[in-house]
């Protein structure tokens, strides 16, 4: 026996080494039809470790004191050896997580990752997103520039609209009564943590993943047709087939990567946004606070929903329940088949309609309020949140509904019909013009005939699911 | 659905910010990479400059990057008590500043990343005679700004030429060279609407010369721009320089790791 396999024999006796690396790499079989979608979730860990790194490395010369942390990123930008490459792995790192992140998600909804029995994978993925945006919430105050600090400001602002506790508790997030040097200190203890927390959880992600198997774009179970050896037939060993497969994507990504660092790390104002090269000054509002362009979707939504009866916590609730909304998909998506390839039409608009909204409402978050903008906002947040409630009726593949359905189907209708009298009959409601009140009047109405009523007359059907992946 | 995907990621270049202010920011048209440029800008910078607005993110020795030895910066740059090794700050008190000119004079390390190059070459070109102004200059692209203009030696000074607009409803209808005739066009057209008139630079014309024609001015001032664009990224050209060879690398790499994955993948059907 060789000295390395005399080595090997060592550990395994004392730690299950060949275990692991067999379990879920060299036998762990993954379906053999993954397509362009799956690369994203190697790259979403790889830009994890990217951070982590990157990270690490800045706070060895960050300051995070509201004195000297300004000078410290021009410093890491100017005097630290390859600070400036560094800083703008992680700048534009943030970005790259969200861009990853999004597209991991949209081929989960794409194929029905989210169904039984993958509940909980994709309930870890959800808390990792929402720890991301805490993570990176908290990482964009650190460079202490204006807008760090106003977007901090209008972020924690937010919890104040909460009833009875919502002073106390902005000030408890704050350390103080603005945001000030307490906040950025804290904000930077765990800005640190949480990436540590977000590694455990991808690793709970991918513990659950290796349990019940991949999924993949037909949305088979390979596991359901074994041969003699019970090796999925439609499956092959993670390593080397998918590692070598993600080396290809991983350099792809990395050519998009440091095409931005090296030739365009602000993009255009979305990465590093123009205000943060001036130090926060907390006397000097910026003409326009917009969130970094990750969040700006939800920004959207919560300056969309009106304030009513004397506060604003309706946007805020509004927001928060636009971000649950993706813990509850599991269970809101009553389809018979997984992939989006074999389920119903009404499905693949709502996903098409759902991605084209989230982007609009993106867009919408970045620029100032205008009154038309808000109205479109406005439509646009009842698609949003029609995508999610009234899927469990435009999914479901039988005439008879369950009560939770149907509570949905009601908060749905009534929401609508809110909107609709906000808009045309309320007092001070929408001040638009005329032609994009009766378009998103339009739209927001048929919306809801389409996908709240109309599956009520004629339920979706999927069509049959292969037995064996289709290549 | 490739398509979509396509059409939404062709729209996020047309999603960029609004560029500030009402006024049509001249073309600085620098060329980052001119050394002599640089010196000369570093020159006027700490001659007309420096004495209100500091660099303090940066450091003196920094200017040999761009040709200049220590000892030229030394004797022609920095002041005397200072060392290569300090960052550019101002002895001006921010109280002073306070007080003498309303606001603190921004520190301008990163003043081209903040307002971009154009503005402040249409900044630099944009000063105009204005009676109302603590200093008797008013710009074109900084309305009300606190700062006299300092080159006034080099361009000489600029009159405003008005403009009247009527407008309705923050709407221009028409423009005219006189209130006079702005007026007389409400009165004919009066009983439309809730017409306004607003004064407005139209253009400048020159109200006395200074040392230097036009065009040497507008050297000038992009020499000053070209300095200040440099020291507000000194990584920039080296950054770019450095890209081009991490992106020939990941082609390599690429290619290697496709093939790779297409020997591995051969007997998979």
């Amino acid at each position: 026996m060789s000295t390395m396999q005399n080595l090997v024999n060592w550990i395994d006796d004392r730690f299950p080494m060949t275990k692991v690396w067999n379990e879920h790499l060299a036998q762990y079989y993954a379906p053999k039809n993954f397509n362009f979608w799956y690369f994203f979730g190697s790259l979403a860990l790889l830009v994890l470790v990217n951070q982590i790194l990157t990270g690490v490395w800045l706070a060895m010369m960050y300051k995070p004191s509201a004195a000297d942390a300004f000078a410290s990123v021009e410093y890491i930008m100017r005097d630290v050896e390859w600070g400036w490459l560094i800083r703008y792995m992680h700048s534009t790192g943030a970005s790259a997580f969200f861009i990853v992140i999004y597209l991991h998600m949209f081929r989960g909804i794409l194929y029905g990752s989210h169904k039984k029995p993958r509940e909980m994978v994709w309930l870890f993925g959800t808390v990792i997103y929402v720890v991301m945006m805490a993570t990176a919430f908290m990482g964009y105050l650190l460079p202490w520039g204006q807008m760090s600090f106003w977007g901090a400001q209008v972020i924690v602002n937010l919890f104040q609209a909460i009833p009875v506790i919502g002073e106390d508790l902005s000030v408890w997030i704050r350390g103080d009564y603005v945001i000030s040097d307490a906040t950025l200190n804290r904000f930077f203890a765990l800005h640190f943590l949480l990436p540590f927390i977000l590694a455990a959880l991808v690793f709970l992600h991918i513990v659950a993943l290796h349990k019940v198997g991949s999924n993949n774009p037909d949305g088979v179970e390979i596991k359901k047709n074994k041969d003699e050896n019970g090796i999925p037939k439609d499956g092959i060993p993670f390593h080397p087939y998918y590692t070598v497969k993600d080396i290809v994507g991983v350099v792809v990504f990395l050519m998009f990567f440091a095409g931005i660092i090296f030739f365009w790390p602000e993009a255009n104002g979305y990465f590093l946004e123009k205000p943060n090269f001036e130090p926060a000054n907390p006397l000097k509002t910026p003409d326009h606070i917009a969130p970094v362009w990750y969040f700006t979707p939800f920004y959207a939504i919560l300056r969309a929903v009106p304030s009513f009866a004397g506060t604003q916590v309706w946007g805020v609730i509004a927001m928060g329940v636009s971000i649950v909304a993706f813990f509850l998909l599991p269970w809101l998506d009553k389809s018979n088949a997984k992939s989006i390839r074999y389920k119903g039409p009404l499905f693949k608009y709502a996903l098409w309609v759902f991605a084209i909204t989230f982007a609009v409402l993106g867009y919408l978050g970045v620029v100032p309020a205008t009154e038309n903008g808000t109205m479109i906002a406005q439509m646009l947040t009842l698609i949003y949140f029609g995508f999610f409630f009234l899927m469990p009726t435009y999914t479901r593949e039988t005439s008879d509904k369950t009560t939770m359905t149907k509570i949905y189907f009601l908060a749905m209708a009534v929401s609508t019909l809110a909107t609709l009298y906000y808009w045309w009959l309320f007092e001070g409601g929408a001040a638009g013009s005329m032609g994009v009140k009766l378009f998103v009047t339009a739209i927001a109405a048929g919306h809801f005939i389409i996908f709240g009523i109309k599956p009520w007359a004629k339920p979706e059907q999927s069509k049959p699911v292969p037995e064996r992946v289709t290549g | 659905m490739k398509k979509l995907l396509i059409a939404l990621i062709m729209l996020v270049p047309g999603m960029a910010f609004a560029s500030a202010g009402g006024v049509h920011l001249e073309s600085a048209n620098i060329n980052l990479d001119n050394d002599a440029a640089k010196q000369r800008g570093a020159k006027y910078f700490v001659n007309y400059c420096l004495g209100c607005h500091s660099l303090k993110y940066e450091r003196w020795q920094r200017m040999q990057e761009f040709g200049l030895s220590i000892d030229d910066i030394k004797e022609h740059l920095m002041p005397a008590n200072a060392k290569p090794g300090d960052l550019m700050t101002i002895a001006m008190k921010t109280g002073d500043a306070q007080a003498w000119f309303g606001n603190p004079a921004p520190d301008l390390t990163l003043e081209a990343r903040l307002r971009g190059t154009d503005w402040i070459y249409t900044y630099l070109k944009s000063f105009y005679l204005d009676d109302t102004r603590p200093f008797g200059v008013n710009n074109r692209v900084f309305d009300k700004v606190g700062m006299p203009h300092v080159l006034w030696e080099l361009q000489g000074f600029k009159k405003p030429v008005y403009r009247y607009d009527v407008t309705m409803k923050g709407h221009v209808e028409q423009s005219f060279e006189s209130e006079a005739e702005a007026e007389a066009f409400i009165k004919e057209h009066g009983e439309h609407g809730d017409f306004k008139i607003s004064k407005v630079v139209h253009e400048l014309a020159v109200a006395s010369e200074g040392q230097l024609d036009e065009a040497e001015y507008d050297k000038v001032v992009r020499d000053i721009v070209t300095f200040l664009a440099y020291m507000a990224e000194p990584v920039k050209l080296e950054r770019q320089r450095l890209g081009i060879w991490v992106l020939l690398f990941l082609a390599l790499l690429f290619v290697s790791a496709y093939l790779l994955k297409k020997e591995y993948w051969k007997d998979i059907h």
